[in-house]
């Protein structure tokens, strides 16, 4: 990865076993400052791993990465200061008020009082809770209460956001609002942003690059345009409950998930009659048939054979969108 | 290694979720205030011990409930924090561990403290006199002693523990016989051999017998004896807790 060298983030061959998982499984890849970098993957995938791997609070098995330089096993204490991090889960104290968290915060980080105070003002503003900050966190709503860890990860003014699943759990007009200020974010700091998601529209409207992790692997690296042309064409799916492996060379890919045979390939629209005739000389009864340029749900689709709906909803992710609106 | 910012820091968020939390301060005194009240008074009609009477005798040993109840049940909170999230944000902040489990420390002993002088002074309204000032500056010196090292017992519990299902297996077998092996209500001279020797394993003995000399000058152990103990206990608590604390992933 030559063109690196201006590399914020950078993870060398970097493996984590939890006794015989691979949970993350020699990954290598490189962020340029100010990306916002997007960690997809299914459940289990690695994803959170390899975040508490750059935030030190797990210890890689081998490999290392370094966050602005510094290495991830041997400065610890410099990784801390250059980062900042919104947990998947809640991580705030709901006992003190907004303002106490942040407070509690940039004590922590050694802000000076009067720098401490201007910056809380300044975020609280920015994450529209200045009205609220002496309210107790416990009477927030999610939204409100990942708008504040927001704004306390960026309060000791971090080179690195770290974003786990930042909307999960939040309705579709908060979700969008936290993709407003992610991108604001960038816009107006030059903060490198890292997230994770299951949300492929979130990784689409976001990120500048993806990576696709599958078992601990990268599936695959690169823009979301370029993943979606890397897949090519267009994709034809069909909805049947009979046996129907076409195979023909202009076909480019196909794989079957849930009743559903998508093909890849090129002119679909003159593609699909050819298709239908070979359907109905083998006696093939095909139910509905949609068109569409490949969204990232396919490109995931086509490197990890899976789907992220399927995975959307765990019994763990049950349990956090419940904490989290309640 | 010490940061002296990030203590008082940890220990400011520990006063004010202590302030805030009223009606369990007012909750845990009231199991300790019945048994004094009521056991107390039931028993003063026929027992007494040389010239005390039995509640001048159980007192001392009830303050010592306090100080274990609270002290142990604060240092497993550190579950809470861990299941909400929080002890993430301490643990990546810039700070080390040796500083995060000092401040937890100090925080749970001064909460505790305050506990324990809130159930003093309801012991002085009960008619136990009021000592002078170099027994009540040795009393507050055992309490302290007495409050370190079993919050650091309860965060090393804190750390082997998943979650909170095994706390009621604590209270159950750890705080509750650690209670009543400690002699509260009852003295130690006459016990049978089996239970003697459990009753003498028992850190918290030491802490009631000194808490005893301190209030209405008795004891079974010299001062200076119950002291040594209760200094090795709390040295003890401090290196498990802070090694298991500082060895735990997550």
């Amino acid at each position: 990865m030559s063109t690196m060298d201006t590399a914020v983030i950078q993870l060398c061959d970097l493996k984590k076993y939890f006794k015989e998982v691979r949970a993350v499984d020699g990954v290598s890849f490189a962020i340029a400052q100010g990306e916002i970098f997007g960690l997809l993957g299914p459940n289990g995938a690695g994803k959170t791993t390899i975040l508490n791997l750059l935030c030190t609070l797990l210890k890689p098995t081998a490999g290392t990465a370094t966050i602005c330089h510094y290495d991830i096993r041997k400065n610890k204490d410099e990784v801390r200061k250059s980062i900042g991090i919104v947990f998947q889960d809640p991580s705030l104290d709901d006992q003190l008020t907004a303002l106490e968290n942040l407070d509690f915060h940039g004590r922590l980080y050694h802000i000076p009082k009067v720098v401490r105070r201007e910056k809380i003002e300044e975020l609280l503003t920015l994450v529209e809770l200045r009205d609220k900050k002496h309210v107790l966190v416990k009477n927030f709503s999610g939204g409100m209460k990942r708008r504040l860890e927001i704004a306390r990860g960026l309060l000791h003014q971090p080179q690195v956001l770290f974003l786990d699943e930042p909307t999960l759990g939040l309705d579709p007009q908060t979700r969008r609002h936290i993709w407003e200020y992610i991108k604001k974010l960038n816009h107006d700091t030059t903060v490198t942003i890292i997230l994770t998601t299951h949300y492929m529209e979130e990784a689409d409207e976001l990120c500048h690059r993806i990576a696709i992790i599958d078992r601990g692997k990268i599936a695959a690296i690169d823009t979301p345009a370029q993943l979606k042309k890397q897949i090519g064409g267009e994709v034809i799916s069909l909805k049947t409950d009979d046996e129907f492996l076409p195979e023909y060379p202009w076909i480019k890919s196909i794989n079957t998930h849930d009743g559903h045979l998508n093909l890849t390939v090129e002119e679909a629209d003159q593609k699909l009659s050819l298709l239908m005739r070979i359907a109905q000389e083998k006696g093939i009864s095909i139910d509905s048939v949609t068109i569409h340029k490949p969204t990232l749900e396919d490109v995931f689709l086509h490197f990890t054979g899976k789907t992220m709906r399927e995975e959307e909803t765990s019994w763990a992710d049950e349990v956090r969108i419940r904490r989290r609106s309640s | 290694m010490m940061n002296l910012d990030a203590i008082y820091t940890l220990w400011l968020r520990e006063m004010k979720r202590f302030i805030r939390s009223r009606s369990r301060i007012i909750g845990s005194l009231a199991f300790p205030l019945f048994i004094l009240v009521i056991i107390g008074t039931g028993l003063n009609t026929v027992l007494t011990f040389g010239r005390l009477s039995y509640n001048q005798f159980l007192a001392p040993g009830l303050i010592g409930m306090v100080l274990l109840f609270s002290s142990i049940s604060f240092g497993i909170m550190i579950i809470w924090d861990r299941q909400f999230g929080f002890l993430k944000e301490i643990l990546v902040a810039p700070v080390s561990r040796t500083s995060i489990i000092i401040g937890k420390t100090l925080g749970g002993v001064t909460t505790t403290m305050l506990q324990a002088l809130l159930f003093l002074v309801v012991c002085f309204m009960m008619g136990i006199p009021f000592p002078g000032f170099l027994k009540l500056m040795l009393l507050f010196l055992v309490m302290i002693l007495i409050a370190t090292g079993f919050v650091l017992v309860g965060i090393a519990f804190s750390c082997r523990m998943k979650d909170f299902h095994g706390f009621s297996l604590i209270m159950n077998f750890v705080i509750m016989p650690v209670f009543f092996l400690s002699g509260a209500f009852f003295p130690l001279e006459r016990l049978p051999g089996w239970m003697k020797w459990l009753v003498y394993s028992d850190p918290l003995t030491y802490g009631i017998d000194a808490l005893r000399f301190c209030l209405v000058n008795t004891s079974t152990f010299p001062i200076e004896f119950n002291l040594m103990v209760l200094t090795i206990f709390g040295a003890g608590a401090t290196a498990v807790g802070t090694f298991l604390f500082r060895t735990a992933q997550l």
